[in-house]
C-alpha cells in the first residue's frame, strides 16, 4: 500500500432497506450493500463499476450519508465517524460534493445558474460569492459566463454538466463523487469533462469517486477500479491491471461487452447472456455463477471470499482467470486508422 | 455483408427538409435509401436531426413541423401525399419504431399482454386464443423467459432490458418491413446492449427485416450496420458501407468523432480530445461544419460542398470542398 494516508476510508459498509409495507413487517430487510470497504487517498480517482442494481449508486450516497448505512464505518482523515448520525456525516459533506446522474434535476429550476454556482459559499459563508468570483468558478468548469443569467431549463447537457461542476468548485472539495459524469453526453464533450476532472486534480490535489458502467470512460481516467456485483465487491485493483488482465470472470465479461468500434471485430455471441438477479432472490454460493460461463459445482454451493491477489488485487471467485491474459479481446484497442 | 443493390428500397427518401415553426430547419435534403433486410446506422451528435429524420418516416413528427421534399416513399407508399388514414395504415406493416426509453413506450398501468394484444387490432377476425399463442411466440423470439407468465407483469416489474426486448417483440408482431431503432440500447448497461444488438442482428438474419438504426455510440453502429451516414446540422455529410466509414473516414466531421471515441483514444493519454464548439442551427451558407473543422478554408466559409462520389468507391459520399481535390 502506498505511504500517503487515506482520505476517506470505508470499512465493510453495508446497506439494507426494510421491506413490506408495514413499517414493524417481519419480513427480513434487503441487502443493497454488503461489507464493500474502499479507501480513496487525496489526488486518486477510483472508478466504481457494475450494471444497474449492483449498489455503486447506493455506495456513493452512503459515503456521503445520503443514504443511512447499517453497518460499517468510515474514516475521514484518520478519524472514525462517531455514528451515522447527520451531524457525523457533515464533517463528511464539507469536504465532499455529489455530482448527480441528472444534473439537471439537481437544479432548482427558478434559481438563474450564477446563483445556483454561489450558494454553497453562502451556506458554507467561506469565499466569495461576487459576480466576478462566481464568473471565474465557471471558467474554470468551462461554462461560458453568459450562462450564469440563465435559467436551468435553457442549458444543454453538457452545459448542465459543467454548471454542476463548477457548483460542486464552489467550495473547493477534497473529494467529488460523480454518478454517471459521461451519461448522456456525445463523445464530443465527453472529453472535455473528464479532461476537466484531471485539470480539478491537478490544480487541488482533489479524490474522485466515478461511478459508472462505461468501461471506455474508466480507462483513460481511473487510477483503480473496483467492480462491484449485486452489492458486494468482486474484483478491485489498479485500473491499467484490471483493465489488461481481469481475473473475475464478470470482470472480463463487462470488459468484452463494451462494442468495439471497428466493423471487423464483431462478436458472434454476446459474451455474458442473462441480466442480473434480484437482490429479493439471491442466487446461492456464487452470485454470478447463473451468468458465468466457468461456473463449477463448487460455485454454486459455496460463496467465495474477497481474497488478496498478488500487488494491490483483490478478487472473488474460485477460479480465477490466469494471471497474463492471453490478450483479452476488450485490452486490445488500437486507433484504427 | 454487402446490401443487395437491386432490389427495391423498403424506405427511399430524396432531398427530404422537414422545418419546425416555419423557420427553423432540422433536417436539410436528405436523401436515404434503405433496401430490404439491410441494416443503416445513422450517427451524429443531439441536435443533428437524428431523432426527426426517423420520426418523420413514420409521420411522427409533431404538428408544428412541415416537411417537404421531392420523392418519399415507404413501403411502396408515397408519404408526400399521404393522408392520416394512410399513415394508419402504414404504421405496424410497414414500419415499426422502437424508442429509447422502454420504461416510457409503455402504459404503466396495463399488463403487458393486454398492450400487445391491442397491438394486433387489425387482425378482427381471429380468435383472442390464437392472438395470445402468436404473442407468446413473439416474446419467445425475442429471449424473454417465462413469456406466458409475462404476459400478466406490468411494465414496472421488468427490467429495462426485458422490457426493450418487450418492445422490439411488439414491433415485430405486426411484421413490419422496417424497424426503426432511435438510440434503442443507450438506457440499458453494455451487457445487455451486446445482447438486444444481438438479437437485432439475429431478427435481420431470420426474419429479413430491413431496420434503421440511431445512435451517437460508434461502438454500437460499427457492431451491426451495414451502411452508415453521418449526420451534421441536419444534413448527411458521409455515407458508406460500414468498413469505409470506419476505415476511410472522408468527412472532417467523421473523423473528429472517431478521433474523440473514448474506446478508440489509446491507453494512456492523459488529455482526451473534443470536438470543440457546438452544432450550429442547419441551414447556413457554407458548410456547417466550417466553424469547428480543423482544415477549414474560405470556400468552406462561403460556399456549400456539394455530394460528391469518391473515386474509389462508388457507395462513398461526402459533402465536403477538400474531398473533391
Amino acid at each position: 500500500m502506498s505511504a500517503t494516508p487515506a482520505l476517506i476510508e470505508a470499512d465493510r459498509l453495508s446497506v439494507q432497506v426494510p421491506t413490506g409495507r408495514l413499517p414493524f413487517s417481519q419480513k427480513a430487510p434487503l441487502s443493497i450493500l454488503i461489507n464493500v470497504s474502499l479507501s480513496i487517498r487525496p489526488g486518486e480517482i477510483v472508478c466504481m463499476v457494475g450494471e444497474s442494481g449492483s449498489g455503486k449508486t447506493t455506495f456513493g450516497r452512503a459515503l456521503l450519508g445520503l443514504i443511512k448505512p447499517s453497518a460499517g464505518s468510515i474514516t475521514l482523515d484518520g478519524a472514525a465517524l462517531p455514528d451515522f448520525s447527520n451531524r457525523s456525516f457533515r464533517a463528511v459533506r464539507r469536504q465532499a460534493a455529489l455530482l448527480f446522474q441528472d444534473p439537471l434535476s439537481s437544479f432548482n429550476p427558478r434559481q438563474r445558474i450564477g446563483a445556483m454556482i454561489a450558494e454553497p459559499r453562502r451556506i458554507a459563508r467561506s469565499g466569495s460569492t461576487r459576480m466576478q468570483d462566481i464568473a471565474a468558478l465557471a471558467r474554470q468548469a468551462g461554462l461560458s459566463e453568459r450562462l450564469l443569467a440563465r435559467f436551468p431549463h435553457a442549458l444543454s447537457g453538457g452545459q448542465a454538466r459543467r454548471a454542476a461542476v463548477a457548483r460542486a468548485l464552489s467550495v473547493v472539495p477534497r473529494l467529488i463523487v460523480a454518478d454517471e459524469p459521461t451519461a448522456g453526453l456525445d463523445v464530443s464533450i465527453q472529453g472535455g469533462v473528464l479532461n476537466l476532472f484531471l485539470d480539478i486534480r491537478e490544480q487541488h490535489d482533489t479524490a474522485f469517486l466515478l461511478i459508472t458502467h462505461n468501461l471506455s470512460v474508466v480507462r483513460h481516467v481511473a487510477d483503480r477500479i473496483v467492480i462491484l456485483y449485486l452489492g458486494r465487491v468482486v474484483e478491485s485493483g489498479p485500473a491499467a491491471e484490471i483493465l489488461a488482465s481481469p481475473r473475475h470472470p464478470y470482470t472480463r465479461a463487462l470488459l468484452e461487452s463494451e462494442p468495439v468500434p471497428d466493423p471487423a471485430r464483431r462478436r458472434a455471441e454476446p459474451p455474458v447472456i442473462g441480466e442480473v438477479p434480484s437482490i429479493a432472490a439471491r442466487p446461492p454460493g456464487c452470485e454470478f455463477h447463473t451468468r458465468c460461463r466457468h461456473a463449477q459445482a463448487r460455485c454454486r454451493s459455496e460463496a467465495p471470499r474477497l481474497a488478496d491477489g498478488p500487488g494491490d488485487r483483490q478478487v472473488a471467485c474460485h477460479f480465477p482467470l490466469p494471471e497474463p491474459q492471453p490478450a483479452a479481446r476488450g485490452s486490445l484497442r488500437l486507433v484504427s486508422n | 455483408m454487402s446490401a443487395p443493390a437491386m432490389k427495391t428500397p423498403v424506405l427511399d427518401m430524396r432531398a427530404i427538409s422537414v422545418t419546425y415553426g416555419g423557420r427553423v430547419p432540422a433536417v436539410v435534403g436528405v436523401d436515404l435509401k434503405v433496401r430490404p433486410g439491410e441494416i443503416v446506422g445513422i450517427i451524429g451528435e443531439s441536435g443533428s436531426g437524428k431523432s426527426t429524420l426517423a420520426h418523420s418516416v413514420l409521420g411522427l413528427l409533431p404538428k408544428a413541423a412541415s416537411l417537404q421534399g421531392e420523392h418519399f416513399d415507404l413501403a411502396g407508399t408515397d408519404m408526400l401525399s399521404a393522408g392520416r388514414g394512410t399513415l394508419t395504415a402504414l404504421r405496424g406493416p410497414a414500419a415499426a419504431m422502437i424508442f429509447q426509453n422502454p420504461m416510457t413506450a409503455f402504459s404503466p398501468i396495463h399488463t403487458i399482454g393486454r398492450q400487445l394484444t391491442e397491438l394486433l387490432w387489425r387482425d378482427r377476425d381471429q380468435a383472442t386464443g390464437q392472438k395470445r399463442e402468436r404473442i407468446v411466440a413473439a416474446l419467445r423470439d425475442v429471449g424473454i423467459p417465462d413469456p406466458i407468465g409475462k404476459l400478466e407483469a406490468y411494465p414496472f416489474q421488468l427490467s429495462g432490458g426485458m422490457l426493450q426486448r418487450v418492445a422490439i417483440a411488439a414491433a415485430l408482431l405486426m411484421k413490419p418491413q422496417l424497424l426503426i431503432a432511435d438510440e434503442p440500447t443507450t438506457a440499458l448497461d453494455v451487457t445487455m446492449e451486446a445482447q438486444i444488438l444481438h438479437l437485432m442482428r439475429t431478427l435481420r438474419d431470420t426474419a429479413g427485416v430491413a431496420i434503421l438504426i440511431i445512435s451517437h455510440h460508434l461502438g454500437v453502429i460499427a457492431e451491426i450496420c451495414d451502411r452508415v451516414a453521418v449526420m451534421y446540422a441536419g444534413r448527411i455529410v458521409e455515407e458508406g458501407t460500414v468498413e469505409t466509414i470506419f476505415r476511410q473516414p472522408g468527412h472532417p466531421y467523421t473523423r473528429a468523432l472517431f478521433a474523440c471515441e473514448p474506446a478508440l483514444i489509446p491507453t494512456g493519454a492523459r488529455r482526451l480530445p473534443v470536438i470543440a464548439g457546438e452544432v450550429p442551427r442547419p441551414g447556413g451558407t457554407g458548410c456547417d461544419f466550417a466553424g469547428r473543422c480543423l482544415f477549414c478554408e474560405e470556400r468552406c466559409l462561403n460556399c456549400a460542398p456539394p455530394w460528391a462520389t469518391a473515386a474509389a468507391d462508388p457507395s462513398h459520399h461526402s459533402r465536403c470542398h477538400r474531398s473533391m481535390s
